[in-house]
């Protein structure tokens, strides 16, 4: 493994940490697609030998001081999800479009559930499953971001 | 060459340890106040994410203050000067009105009322998380703003510091389901604690003795009791009070006063604060 073109992860990390804070009006914040979730999963599957739980625990914490959340939330949420992206990614690569949504829509409602829990420990109640509108939206942004980043890495030749 | 196989510890063992760090340091954020000063130190980190996506926004209001035409400007001017002049003119009612106050509380021996310091802030953000209201000020311990420190706008208080960075904080809303306020009716100076709800335009004023004089209109002020908010500051208004016989305790919904999503500019409160409660 050579040091390449790492640089890309990083900027697509810190991009998606901005869409993650960007104001939004308050009733769209329910609908905000979990980007750093979405990245994770997309970087685990394209270099799974090299980034892993570590990784994503890493962005959590960046996610979690960004956000103003209690730190460890989303670190905890992230690397419960890398560790399910892990365990499936050759699975998910012979996948088809519509099976690789669905299986993004679980690991991002995965993330959304730990996350959930933590927010129920705070005493911050949530009605009903508003919680997993994230998993959805980030699902529907997968088929749209997932090839648009595959064929930057290739050209830059990330591996 | 690639190795074929990760090397290290397991995925499991690494989920597991990092898993428990994680639940560790959740637990220690939310009983402990451990890494206040690390995350007011890491705002130097956290400004420029959200200066960035702020960014469009300040873009669009430089170019709105160029593009403005002559007349518009003119009018404005106009405007502001009236402004100003009617604003004068109550000040110095006011500047009789708050010497003859002082004059009389000496009389009385109370405590001097001390003007407050305030601070102009500008807000950078808002949290992105939907269960929380907190805005993001430029402003922070190079101002002199501190954990603690009020925060209102032209119409009344929005929140109070929660997190003080060197230029940077966040500011907890009233609105907020974690938060209360001491309150005092203006009109009778009844006592009370408005608490958020975790809605824009609901605060609640919880276990009023049901027979308790409070009525739709009452101006709400800030009590002072606590030493967090200073007194005498509007707080909302009451637009409807509950009076369910089969229920010990009359319950009031109050609107607040301050515009919680409307703010561009805020004021701190940097004086001094915890005056006791005014008029008593």
């Amino acid at each position: 493994m050579q040091a390449n073109n790492r640089w890309l992860v990083a900027a697509t990390i810190f991009l998606s940490l901005l869409l993650a804070v960007m104001p939004l009006p308050q009733q769209w914040l329910w609908f905000r697609p979990a980007f750093p979730a979405l990245l994770v999963i997309f970087w685990i599957s394209q270099l799974p030998q090299a980034l892993g739980v570590g990784f994503a625990w890493l962005v959590g914490i960046l996610e979690d001081l960004a956000t103003g959340a209690s730190l460890g939330t989303h670190a905890l949420a992230l690397a419960v999800l890398a560790y399910f992206s892990l365990l499936t990614y050759q699975r998910t690569r012979a996948f088809n479009p519509l099976q690789q949504l669905l299986w993004v829509f679980v690991l991002v409602g995965i993330n959304q559930v730990v996350g959930n829990w933590v927010h129920g420990l705070e005493g911050k109640t949530v009605p009903g499953l508003t919680f997993l509108w994230p998993a959805l939206t980030t699902a529907l942004l997968w088929p749209w971001v997932a090839p648009m980043l595959r064929g930057m890495s290739r050209r830059l030749d990330i591996r | 060459m690639k190795p074929l196989f990760t090397r290290g510890p397991s995925p499991e063992f690494r989920l597991l340890v990092l898993g428990l760090l994680a639940v560790v340091l959740i637990a220690a954020d939310h009983y402990t106040n451990w890494f206040q000063s690390t995350r007011e130190r890491l705002s130097g980190f956290v400004a420029p994410l959200y200066w960035l996506t702020d960014a469009p926004e300040r873009v669009g209001e430089w170019a709105g203050e160029q593009f403005r035409s002559r007349e518009e400007l003119q009018e404005e001017n106009s405007r502001l000067k009236r402004q100003v002049l009617l604003l004068e003119q109550r000040s110095q009612l006011l500047a009789a009105v708050k010497a003859e106050n002082t004059q009389l509380k000496e009389l009385m021996n109370a405590a001097e009322m001390v003007d407050d310091r305030v601070l102009v802030a500008q807000v950078i953000g808002i949290s992105p998380d939907p269960l929380e209201h907190v805005l993001l000020i430029d402003k922070g311990r190079d101002d002199g703003l501190d954990v603690g420190t009020p925060v209102m706008d032209a119409s009344g208080l929005l929140g109070q510091v929660i997190e003080a960075g060197d230029a940077f904080s966040r500011v907890l809303l009233i609105t907020d389901a974690s938060h209360a306020i001491p309150v005092q009716l203006l009109r009778n100076s009844m006592r009370s604690v408005a608490e958020g709800t975790g809605h824009l335009y609901h605060l609640k004023l919880r276990h009023l003795a049901s027979t308790s004089d409070i009525r739709e209109g009452d101006l709400l002020l800030s009590s002072g009791l606590g030493g967090r908010f200073p007194a005498g500051y509007p707080v909302g208004e009451v637009v409807s009070v509950t009076r369910d016989p089969g229920r010990p305790f009359a319950e009031a919904e109050v609107l607040p006063r301050g515009r919680m999503n409307r703010s561009r500019f805020v004021l701190a409160v940097v004086g001094d604060r915890g005056q006791g409660l005014a008029g008593e």
